[in-house]
């Protein structure tokens, strides 16, 4: 018994995330993906927070007299409009710069949510199983029986366009992604021999979920939440293509592309340079994720 | 799996669309909207719209709604489409061919050409080549079929328009089909003016939704080549003096096709779901161009008779990916 409650402390200091700051932070600044991508992801949450200060014009400003003027450098450019003019005279620049602000709102808020919807519903059914996991196991099935792109499409249609119909679309359809990792996640760290040393020492159960079983399963779950933010900005681009997302008034990078694929041939740079902040900002997600989840890994990080 | 096994998942598959088609009646029941007022003239009295509300069984409650629609569903009745006042299943079976074709030309090009990949891969283990590789895998992985779909209409329908950049087929050449399948159609019968054709206006969706699936291969199969090239049969093919690409050809890849195998059939439903979006940018005529319209145009009976025929085909590919899986390796499907 004695060693077993030795066995079971020194486990658990092992494993648990007990001293946050430097000691985590470290291997992540080595992981060259998560400085350059986290890198980007910040300067973009600044262009996001001060983009009245920094756009040059106003995203909303029509000029009919200035409408499809190509970017500078261009013959007939502008001057002024780096990037060119809609078929409205908007300023492209600043209308791309605006546009992050749509796009890490909904991937900050509708990553979170889900993360904590999915966690909730993957914890109780890796861990207390039996008819919870029955349950939960038979909605997750019955929801990746639903195409996801259609899904959100109708799901916007019944509440209606907005941000919070937006938002909600994502929560309702990506849960699932979280619910299924943290679930198998949940079962595996369930078998470690430490979860079988606190049990004998007489924690409780929900101590062990809590305290025990999530600090090893928030690695993966972080690195889950960096990807889903990129999967976010992407369903909220093609929601506002479709033109389902947000009224043509406020700035987004899928507005602007669908705006920007009507008149691919005789304005490229209103298509182009919303697609280069797209993809520019998946990529960093999906590279920060990929990289969290390898500086975390205590297994994969040797 | 044995025969109780998969009677077992029928049932779980029937369940589960089950779930699908009572999420998805209930669903639109709380569409704001209503779908009757859509297809009725201004001139129509409240009498004219009762009787019309009736007729389509709106005027009963939910689950007399649901359970009348889903034994009609049973007995193979979709309904009727109120925007286009067409049998649901007709207009599903007259775009499905499309989504199909589409689909399956996306398979294969994803497998083929990560699988090539991936074979390059082996064979450059250890040069400079595969970290190389590797890295721009990684940024393919990154990039989802809506972002490629899009990237696709500027580099070859804008900058370098060699491909059609909408549509299935020149609308001079529709005529004398008797099939949906157009792409098979047109080859078994030798008209190849047409089969080029559509062959050319599936190039670039195909591209958008194969070019994920391929990456994935690549890094699938490249681990699984890599683990199996240092099994001891392999190296002791090596040391019989066989050449490293027939190695990786005869040896290797034979053991390393199974978890690669597995991995692309779910890959293969998340690209048949990637299909509606993809369809919609190139206005490919496909279920899933259909289906964005049926829900702008608030088409209750022709959105249910889409999700659920997508429902079926995701639970189908599963189960089939499940015994093609048990079929190549009787071990695991003994345990589990």
């Amino acid at each position: 018994m004695g060693d077993l409650t030795k066995t079971a402390t020194t486990m658990d200091t092992a494993f648990r995330f007990r001293s946050l700051p430097m000691k985590t932070i470290k291997p992540l600044l080595r992981e060259p993906r998560v400085v350059i991508a986290g890198g980007f992801l910040l300067i973009l949450l600044l262009i996001a927070l001060f983009a009245p200060y920094i756009a040059p014009k106003d995203p909303l400003e029509q000029d009919l007299m200035l409408g499809n003027m190509p970017p500078a450098n261009y013959p007939g450019a502008e001057p002024g409009y780096y990037l060119g003019t809609d078929d409205l005279g908007r300023d492209v620049l600043s209308r791309v710069l605006y546009g992050s602000r749509i796009a890490l709102t909904v991937a900050f808020v509708a990553a979170s949510l889900s993360a904590i919807i999915g966690t909730l519903l993957g914890l109780a059914a890796g861990w207390y199983g039996r008819w919870a996991d029955r349950v939960i196991s038979r909605l997750v099935d019955i929801w990746m029986a639903f195409p996801p792109v259609l899904l959100s499409v109708l799901l916007v249609a019944v509440m209606g366009s907005g941000l919070h119909s937006v938002i909600a679309a994502i929560v309702i359809i990506d849960w699932t992604r979280f619910c299924r990792v943290v679930r198998a996640e949940t079962m595996a760290q369930a078998r470690l021999d430490y979860v079988m040393a606190a049990q004998t020492i007489g924690f409780s159960r929900s101590h062990i979920l809590w305290r025990e079983i999530l600090p090893n399963v928030a690695p993966v779950l972080i690195a889950l939440v960096s990807l889903e933010m990129g999967i976010a900005v992407i369903v909220e681009a093609i929601l506002s293509f479709v033109g389902l997302s947000l009224s043509s008034d406020i700035p987004t990078w899928g507005g602007m592309i669908a705006q920007g694929r009507q008149m691919v041939h005789h304005g490229w740079w209103v298509f182009v340079f919303p697609l280069l902040a797209l993809f520019a900002t998946v990529l960093a997600f999906n590279q920060l994720g990929n990289g969290l989840r390898t500086a975390l890994d205590p297994v994969m990080r040797r | 799996m044995t025969a109780s096994d998969l009677l077992n998942r029928l049932v779980m598959a029937v369940l589960t669309l089950m779930g699908v088609a009572v999420i998805v009646f209930c669903l639109l029941r709380i569409v704001p909207g209503d779908p009757v007022a859509m297809m009725i003239s201004p001139s129509a009295t409240p009498a004219d719209i009762a009787a019309l509300r009736a007729h389509y069984g709106l005027d009963l409650g939910l689950p007399q709604q649901f359970a009348i629609w889903f034994g009609d569903v049973l007995k193979g009745d979709f309904g009727t489409s109120i925007s286009q006042r067409r049998d649901v299943l007709e207009l599903i079976g007259g775009r499905l061919p499309a989504t199909l074709e589409l689909a399956f030309a996306a398979l294969v090009f994803g497998v083929l050409t990560g699988g090539m990949i991936a074979v390059l891969g082996a064979l450059a283990r250890g040069t400079k080549l595969d970290p190389a590789l590797d890295f721009i895998n990684g940024l393919f992985l990154a990039v989802p079929d809506f972002v490629w779909a899009l990237a696709l209409v500027l580099l070859l329908g804008v900058f370098w328009p060699v491909f059609p950049l909408s549509g299935r087929i020149d609308p001079g050449l529709t005529t004398d089909f008797r099939t949906d399948f157009y792409l098979i159609e047109s080859l078994v019968t030798f008209k190849f003016a047409a089969f080029a054709d559509i062959l050319a206006h599936m190039v670039m969706p195909m591209l958008a939704l194969g070019l994920p699936l391929a990456a994935i291969v690549v890094r699938t199969l490249k681990e699984a080549l890599a683990e199996a090239m240092v099994q001891d049969y392999v190296l002791l093919a090596r040391l019989k003096g066989m050449s490293p690409l027939r190695l990786v050809l005869q040896e290797a890849l034979r053991n390393a096709v199974g978890p690669t195998l597995t991995l692309t059939g779910v890959q293969f439903t998340f690209m048949i779901g990637g299909t509606v979006i993809v369809e919609r940018i190139f206005s490919y005529p496909g279920l899933g161009n259909m289906a964005i319209d049926a829900v702008i145009n608030r088409d209750l009976p022709l959105i249910q008779g889409i999700v659920l025929t997508f429902g079926a085909i995701f639970i189908l590919v599963n189960i089939l990916v499940d015994l093609i899986a048990a079929w190549l390796n009787p071990r695991s499907a003994a345990h589990g």
